[in-house]
């Protein structure tokens, strides 16, 4: 669908982003306020990062966070591409239904009924709350956000490439790490994105199956927040965004590189076949 | 794929590790919620007892000793009008967000389906960018601009719309406003997905016999999104129902969401099987969407493949 912008796509485009963006750019805008007040403009001024970094209470949520965010995405990117080639690949085994309405229903699922139910797991099976049950909870959920995006990358190849590498008498194994995952690779790498991101930006499931010891930042901005808005929050959220933006930026720029590169490959691969085949007629 | 003995071997841990995590951290969970909705709470807990050791210790004792099911907690559920009028005005609060997710989405969406194929991507990335970043961050930016001495009422005041500072915050309006910005790339990437694969030729052959170009759009271009329209309104319904965040910094207190009672009956009053029975009935009330969510997707990737 491609006819032009009218004036109407215009507005409601421009509408639209300033919705978006304004609220993010103001709270940006005042964590460089030099008055404590957050509304009242009291010129510029870097105390606030200053402040949190002395901080020590939030940078320890912080290390925990990140930590938590690190390993629980990692083990999610495994299991959620397990699961995407599971549900794109295995056609229809047996139990199907229950294994894809589960990766579904994570997505959807009340944070509020995902955490109490982890959270009464835990105590039923005597495990000890704090950072390992955090992270089994983002994996649970994050997996299946991961599982989604790897499917869709899974659904649009080429699977004669495959075909191919298993008929010149690679192990299933072997095709999977020489074939598949390099192609799959970007939607692996932005699953894996999608898992750290959402394991950073989750309160309610980690209020919920936390423990002593393992309070992580989302907590630590929640429970400021109730006290009122602050310019040293201001301050971290602006640091957090800053990060997210930076990463998702250079995997962006990094994935279309290696399309680019990929697209190259498989040219040459074609041109190759078309070589071997004229050599073999 | 030739069957091979190791093919079936890799088969079986592609499809039975993630399963089996699945049915025991996400599926096994929901079977002990129902259950613990069924047994009595402690009376007399310390109401300041450290929250920890309660948890370690009083629930855990009390899970063990309670053998006989009771309907007591779903009993005291419908006899105070707090969870019944959670629920209701729950669902209410989320279907008012949907439809103006909707009217607010749709148009992001069909502008930028509309846009030269060069610029999509960065358009879709400009949607997908604020979707990164904290959702928790998202709503407290909106602390600042809509309470009373906040941006916004500074603005119009200073612009002479208004005289007195907007009374927002803290109301219904302030959690339709947060629903709406926090879901919003929710409503608009399923939206601009099915716009995007439109085939234009069909606009351009109603254009040839004479449609005026909006009921071109009534008659092609609405219908044919349909499918984006049922995924992003499901996607942004449901877990607005249980929305717990939103109403919890932008509501007041006469905001009641399920999702907000349900982590005051847990973290405030301690009552954990009362706090399930909220849940069970959630996600009662919930299933019917979800079960349709699940085949819908189901459906669309078949028609994918």
């Amino acid at each position: 669908m491609n006819n032009g912008l009218s004036r109407f796509n215009i507005v409601s485009l421009t509408l639209g982003f300033a919705f978006l963006y304004i609220p993010i750019v103001l709270l940006v805008i005042y964590s460089f306020n030099a008055s404590r007040l957050v509304t009242v403009w009291g010129g510029w001024s870097t105390q606030w990062y200053v402040a949190l970094w002395n901080n020590q209470q939030l940078l320890d949520a912080a290390w925990i966070t990140a930590r938590v965010a690190f390993i629980s995405a990692s083990i999610a990117t495994v299991l959620g591409t397990m699961a995407a080639i599971a549900l794109v690949r295995h056609g229809r085994f047996k139990g199907r239904t229950l294994f894809s309405g589960l990766v579904y229903a994570p997505l959807v699922m009340p944070e509020v009924i995902t955490g109490l139910s982890l959270l009464l797991l835990f105590v039923a099976m005597g495990v000890a709350r704090g950072f390992w049950t955090v992270i089994l909870a983002h994996i649970t959920f994050a997996m299946c956000y991961v599982a989604i995006v790897v499917q869709s990358r899974l659904l649009s190849f080429d699977r004669s490439l495959e075909e191919a590498a298993q008929d010149l008498g690679a192990t299933p194994a072997k095709t999977f790490f020489v074939i598949t995952l390099p192609i799959i690779a970007p939607a692996v790498v932005s699953g894996w994105m999608l898992a750290f991101t959402l394991s950073l930006d989750d309160l309610v499931i980690a209020s919920f199956t936390t423990g002593p010891g393992a309070t992580t930042l989302p907590m630590r901005i929640y429970s400021s927040v109730r006290l009122g808005v602050t310019p040293e929050i201001n301050a971290v959220c602006t640091i957090l965004i800053g990060i997210v933006t930076l990463v998702v930026i250079a995997v962006s720029i990094a994935t279309k590189r290696a399309q680019v590169e990929r697209d190259r490959a498989e040219r040459m691969a074609e041109q190759g076949g078309i070589m071997v085949a004229a050599n073999a007629g | 794929m030739a069957e091979k003995k190791d093919t079936n071997w890799q088969k079986l841990i592609e499809i039975g590790v993630p399963f089996v995590w699945l049915i025991v951290l996400f599926l096994v969970p929901f079977f002990i919620v129902a259950k613990i909705s069924f047994s009595t709470a402690l009376i007399a807990q310390p109401p300041y007892q450290p929250v920890f050791d309660f948890f370690v210790d009083g629930v855990a004792g009390t899970i063990e000793k309670i053998k006989g099911f009771t309907l007591d907690n779903y009993a005291f559920l419908f006899s105070d009008p707090l969870y019944i009028n959670s629920y209701l005005s729950s669902l209410r609060i989320a279907a008012i967000s949907t439809v103006l997710l909707l009217l607010i989405g749709y148009p992001i969406a069909y502008g930028m389906a509309r846009a030269p194929k060069s610029i999509r991507p960065m358009l879709l990335m400009m949607v997908i960018l604020p979707f990164w970043t904290s959702f928790l961050i998202r709503v407290y930016a909106w602390i600042g601009i809509l309470k009373p001495e906040g941006l916004l009422s500074g603005l119009l005041i200073w612009l002479g719309v208004i005289e007195t500072p907007l009374a927002i915050m803290n109301t219904e309006k302030a959690v339709f406003i947060g629903i709406v910005y926090s879901y919003l790339p929710f409503m608009v990437l399923p939206l601009y997905a099915s716009l995007e694969k439109l085939d234009n030729t069909l606009l351009e052959a109603a254009a040839d016999l004479g449609s005026p170009p909006i009921k071109a759009f009534w008659q092609i271009t609405l219908p044919l999104s349909i499918p984006g329209v049922i995924a992003g309104c499901m996607l942004c319904f449901i877990p607005a129902v249980g929305e717990f965040v939103i109403p919890d910094l932008l509501g007041g207190s006469d905001t009641l969401m399920i999702g907000r009672t349900l982590w005051n009956e847990f973290f405030l009053n301690r009552d954990w099987p009362v706090s399930a029975a909220v849940a069970v009935l959630l996600l009662l009330v919930l299933v019917i969407p979800i079960v349709f969510y699940q085949n819908f997707q189901q459906r669309q990737l078949e028609a994918d493949r």
